[in-house]
């Protein structure tokens, strides 16, 4: 169906263009055809309705043949018989009209400018409907990169992170056979969560946080005493509805740059608060002010700061300081709890 | 005869099972286990290992960091978890490359492999430098460089470098009024730079672009490039025309 029907106020609105251009065609008719204002009207407005209609079908033959397909011959002349065909069926409605209402023979003089305007009006129409069909393209595209970006995103489980582990585990199994087994609890955790997580629209900031702290606790076996961690979390936090993983990045970063670049380790600082109605995080870590800076710097905070922009707009913020050995990144936006209705 | 062997690796758990691995095969005895860049280079200058075991994402300095600062020859087995950019490189130059989690008869034959390289009279792939600039991710310009001077590890920034000079089979890196003597060639470091911050003035010149004041005429046919600090080096007509391609039409 065209788009122009999905809602009335953009049908509205197109009408009342046809309505106007009616008065136009009007006072172009009334001069040669001979007629006063009423009559030149009662045939525009009729005629400009029906060919209201008649200027939308474009669309199905603008989308049949796409400007910049290879069969431009056939498009032409597609379009062309089309325009043809609509300008005969408005020109004989015109005489119909005429008939009808018995006007003699005074609107046959218009019929000339009749057939250019009618022409006219329906190539006018096939240029807006290509127009159209090319910022509905640019729009889905867009969208399905959004789209795209953000399934990567969501299911980005970092293979250095996960091959680590196995390796962890596989020396484990030899010296500490209970702390592997606990090893591969918490990996499978993690996984399963990420996994799962992943495919919801939001979910709660325990979640989240259980989520990292099973993530740190993953790391913590591999890094030992290189890896100390504290959290400094307010209850008020809980229940907050955040896009899922969004603190797993930050976090990811945190061990990469940060504690994996220290000989002597370090520490990673997750504090939270409400503060305002907003959720406010912020991850704190030492890093090595001389290590090179990563290769892949700065895809994880981009994607983060992607995410909190198209679900809150200009609410939210993520900003990053470096100083000394410590760097920090906060996270500020709103937090919306979730409806108890709606959550069920 | 035993190989001796010493391990790099940041993970306590990563040389523990290296350990486990290698005292099952009997004969390769570990001389050293390091937990950095800055051990290794200095445990491979006082033991001379014929084997390392290399992780690359350490800190301080990287794999092949540490490969560009050891001089002995000795046999690289890389032991990584995932690096999609390296493997590649691993394939033509390392002895051999463990991928994490790795089982013992895995390591067994890397250690075959590198036994059987060492026993050559001379051996072709043991040449660490050259390992080094072919493990590098291609098309990645460095962000520092890093030397060593006697048993210190100096890493220079590439900000902090101001023109590399060509002398013989070294070269000399001048950064904040200091120069460091590297063992690599003038067109090696070239393609590791940033084409776009460095440009090769001459033969024996590659000068960072922010340094330049100005360029002088010198004689008819050729030009001085002077530094911030006045330094003058030498620009061939060809270095001229890449500069000019580089900073414009004024210079």
């Amino acid at each position: 169906m065209h788009p122009i029907f999905r809602n009335t106020s953009s049908m509205t609105a197109y009408l009342a263009l046809w309505i106007v251009l009616a008065g136009l065609l009007a006072a172009l008719m009334r001069v040669p055809g001979d007629l006063d204002w009423s009559k030149a009207l009662s045939v525009s407005v009729p005629m400009c309705l029906v060919y209201a209609f008649v200027c939308l079908t474009p669309w199905y033959l603008c989308r049949a043949f796409p400007l910049g397909s290879p069969r431009i011959a056939r498009l032409l002349i597609n379009q062309l018989g089309a325009a043809i065909l609509a300008c005969a069926l408005w020109i004989g409605l015109a005489r119909l009209l005429a008939f009808a209402m018995d006007l003699g023979p005074g609107l046959n003089r218009a019929v000339p400018q009749l057939v250019v305007v009618g022409f006219l009006f329906y190539l006018m129409s096939v240029a807006l409907h290509y127009a159209l069909l090319a910022v509905e393209a640019s729009r889905e595209a867009a969208l399905q990169t959004r789209d795209a970006e953000l399934r990567a995103l969501k299911s980005q489980i970092n293979p250095h992170f996960l091959f680590n582990c196995l390796n962890s585990i596989s020396a484990l199994t030899s010296t500490d056979p209970v702390r592997a087994r606990d090893m591969c609890v918490r990996l499978s955790d993690f996984l399963r969560n990420t996994l799962g997580l992943g495919e919801r629209e939001s979910i709660s900031w325990r979640e989240e946080l259980d989520l990292a702290r099973t993530y740190l606790e993953v790391e913590q076996i591999r890094f030992g005493s290189r890896l100390n961690v504290e959290m400094k979390m307010d209850d008020a936090c809980a229940e907050c509805q955040v896009p899922p993983l969004v603190l797993q990045p930050l976090i990811e970063n945190a061990i990469k740059h940060g504690i994996a670049t220290m000989v002597e380790g370090g520490t990673v600082r997750l504090e939270g608060h409400v503060e305002n109605g907003n959720l406010a995080i912020r991850v704190e870590n030492s890093f090595d002010p001389e290590a090179p800076s990563p290769r892949r710097h700065g895809l994880g905070l981009r994607n983060v700061r992607n995410r909190l922009a198209t679900r809150f707009g200009d609410t939210a913020r993520l900003s990053l300081a470096a100083a000394d050995n410590r760097y920090s990144a906060e996270m500020v936006f709103p937090c919306h709890r979730a409806n108890p209705q709606i959550s069920k | 005869m035993k190989l001796r062997a010493i391990t790099v690796d940041d993970e306590d758990l990563a040389r523990q099972i290296l350990r486990e691995y290698l005292e099952k095969t009997g004969d390769v005895e570990i001389v050293a286990e390091c937990a950095n860049g800055f051990e290794a280079v200095k445990a491979v200058g006082e033991h001379r290992p014929d084997l390392l075991f290399l992780d690359i994402q350490m800190p301080k300095l990287d794999g092949f960091e540490v490969l560009e600062l050891i001089d002995p020859p000795v046999a690289v087995i890389f032991v990584t978890a995932y690096d999609q950019y390296a493997l590649k490189a691993f394939d033509a130059a390392a002895v051999d490359y463990l991928l994490k989690p790795f089982s013992s008869e895995r390591l067994g034959k890397a250690v075959e492999r590198a036994r059987a390289l060492l026993s050559e009279p001379h051996p072709r792939a043991l040449q660490a430098a050259e390992l080094a600039a072919a493990a590098r991710p291609p098309g990645q310009a460095l962000e520092r460089v890093v030397v060593k001077d006697g048993t210190k590890v100096h890493i220079i920034p590439i900000a902090k470098l101001d023109y590399v000079e060509a002398q013989d089979d070294y070269i000399a890196l001048h950064s904040e009024k200091k120069s460091y003597l590297k063992q690599q060639t003038i067109s090696s470091i070239e393609e590791q730079l940033d084409s776009a911050r460095f440009a090769r003035v001459h033969r024996s010149y590659i000068v960072n672009l922010e340094r330049i004041a100005r360029i002088e005429p010198y004689t008819k046919d050729s030009r001085v490039a002077v530094l911030q600090d006045g330094t003058q080096l030498a620009v061939s007509r060809s270095g001229y025309a890449r500069l000019k391609e580089l900073l414009g039409e004024n210079v």
